[in-house]
């Protein structure tokens, strides 16, 4: 079953196209990776894909809630840990406060930060403010959760600890739609791969096809990559 | 005929009640109205943007004591209603409000427009309503970071509280320099300096403590 089709999407920018007919399909249960070269148009896709952007054309269906992880976490610095991921469950979703704590201290446990539910977002490395964002995301029981580039905001040294809460996600059957720059996570992890070029989808498929794909763009994107390695 | 110290001061009283009341109810009203005249500011509406432009640009641009005598003496002047004396107290209200309300209009337009678009982005994703995202989310760091800009309207509303004079309104000015003229005097004046000043330290005293007490978060 599809959680979500997007079909034929466009969308400009000040008469620029940054994404030219983009169709694509998530499956439950399934991991999709989005790959591609910097301006490329992988966050717009995203942002259309969760209603920030509205599409110049195309449709986007899906099959229950969604949720985001930015790139920079954007949690809310007024609130505690806590309060960052139980606000919206209780006053969004209404639903009962003891279900809810509950509910966010076996996220939070899951998060490795028990022991963090007092404290505040700028007390907490960006690790730990991005799981809380992931936390934050999960709370709302979200069907699928989408990633912009989790760990690009990170020091190399905390990319691991995101990179493996994801990668738990995926082994729990979370479908995930993710934006990055780590090709070995995307090739070890990911289902699905897009690879995006200049507003369009180049090439998809497994990890196994799309990393010994023949296209030029895809051979010349992968170069890049181990060069600047 | 002379009168003692102690009478002064009682006297003086009346008038420091007069300027406390003014300085109170102006933040009362103005505070609210002023965040109504920053959503005007800010409107989509094309013709409402304009109307609190313009508002904002004339209570900021003309005297408080002018806007004060029109307030008080306009509906006499242009509508020949009577005026009783008993609606001094009303005008200086009216006058402080509305020109308050400007500046603080464009503290919170000034606020609100520094916030990070991603704190609508993550509230909107998170499925918080529109007043929601506003009231939870937004405004409660906005009043964090106008605070300072807050804090010194705040302190030059207890000074111009003086102005209430312009319509021989009662506050502390007033009283001081009736008195002063009175008895010859220099005394009440002083009075009343000391009055105002001991009043900013309070007023600085209390925002410090409240600017204290959000700095749990950054
Ligand atoms: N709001 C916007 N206004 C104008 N142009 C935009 C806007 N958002 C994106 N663009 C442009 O669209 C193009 C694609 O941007 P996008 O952010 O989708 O790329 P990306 O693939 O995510 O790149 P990166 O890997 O650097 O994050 C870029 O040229 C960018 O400048
Ligand atoms: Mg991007």
């Amino acid at each position: 079953m599809s959680l979500l089709e997007i079909n034929h999407i466009k969308k400009s920018f000040d008469g620029v196209e940054v994404l030219k007919d983009i169709s694509l399909k998530v499956n439950e249960g399934e991991v999709l990776a989005i790959i591609g070269p910097s301006g490329s148009g992988k966050s717009t896709l995203l942002r259309c894909a969760t209603d920030l952007e509205i599409p110049d054309g195309g449709e986007i269906h899906y099959k229950g809630r969604f949720g985001l992880v930015f790139q920079n976490f954007n949690l809310f610095p007024h609130f505690s840990v806590m309060k960052n991921i139980t606000d919206a469950p209780l006053k969004v979703q209404k639903r009962g406060k003891e279900e809810v704590l509950k509910e966010a201290r076996a996220l939070l446990k899951k998060m490795g930060l028990e022991d963090k539910e007092n404290a505040y977002p700028y007390q907490l490395s960006g690790g730990q403010q991005q799981r809380v964002s992931i936390a934050r995301a999960l709370a709302m029981n979200p069907q699928i959760l989408f990633f912009d580039e989790p760990t690009s905001a990170l020091d190399p040294e905390l990319t691991g600890e995101i990179l493996k809460v994801i990668k738990d996600l995926a082994s729990e059957n979370m479908t995930m739609v993710i934006v990055t720059h780590e090709m070995n996570f995307a090739k070890h992890v990911a289902d699905h791969i897009i690879f995006m070029d200049k507003g369009v989808i180049a090439e998809q498929g497994t990890p196994e096809e799309v990393f010994s794909s023949d296209n030029t763009r895809m051979k010349e994107f992968l170069g890049k990559l181990s060069k600047e390695q | 005929m002379k009168i003692s110290i102690m009478a002064m001061i009682s006297q003086l009283s009346g008038g420091m009640i007069g300027t406390i009341g003014i300085f109170f109810a102006t933040l009362l009203f103005s505070l609210p109205l002023g965040l109504l005249v920053a959503f005007g500011r800010m409107s989509k509406i094309k013709i409402i943007q304009w109307i609190a432009k313009v508002y904002i640009s004339i209570m900021r641009g003309t005297p408080l004591m002018l806007q004060l005598m029109v307030v008080y003496f306009g509906p006499y002047y242009i509508f020949k209603i009577q005026i009783s004396a008993s609606y001094r107290l009303g005008a200086v209200l009216i006058a402080f409000a509305i020109n308050y309300a400007a500046y603080f209009a464009e503290i919170y337009r000034g606020g609100i427009e520094s916030m990070p678009v991603g704190q609508y982005e993550a509230a909107g994703l998170l499925g918080y309503s529109k007043g929601q995202t506003f009231f939870r989310i937004i405004f409660p760091q906005v009043i964090k970071r106008i605070l300072p800009s807050v804090t010194n309207e705040v302190i030059t509303l207890v000074k111009d509280t003086s102005l209430a004079f312009a319509i021989a309104y009662a506050e502390m000015f007033t009283t001081a320099k009736q008195i002063a003229s009175a008895q010859t005097s220099i005394i009440p004046l002083m009075a009343a300096g000391i009055f105002y000043y001991i009043f900013n330290l309070v007023v600085a005293v209390v925002m410090e403590s409240l600017e204290k007490k959000l700095n749990y978060y950054k």
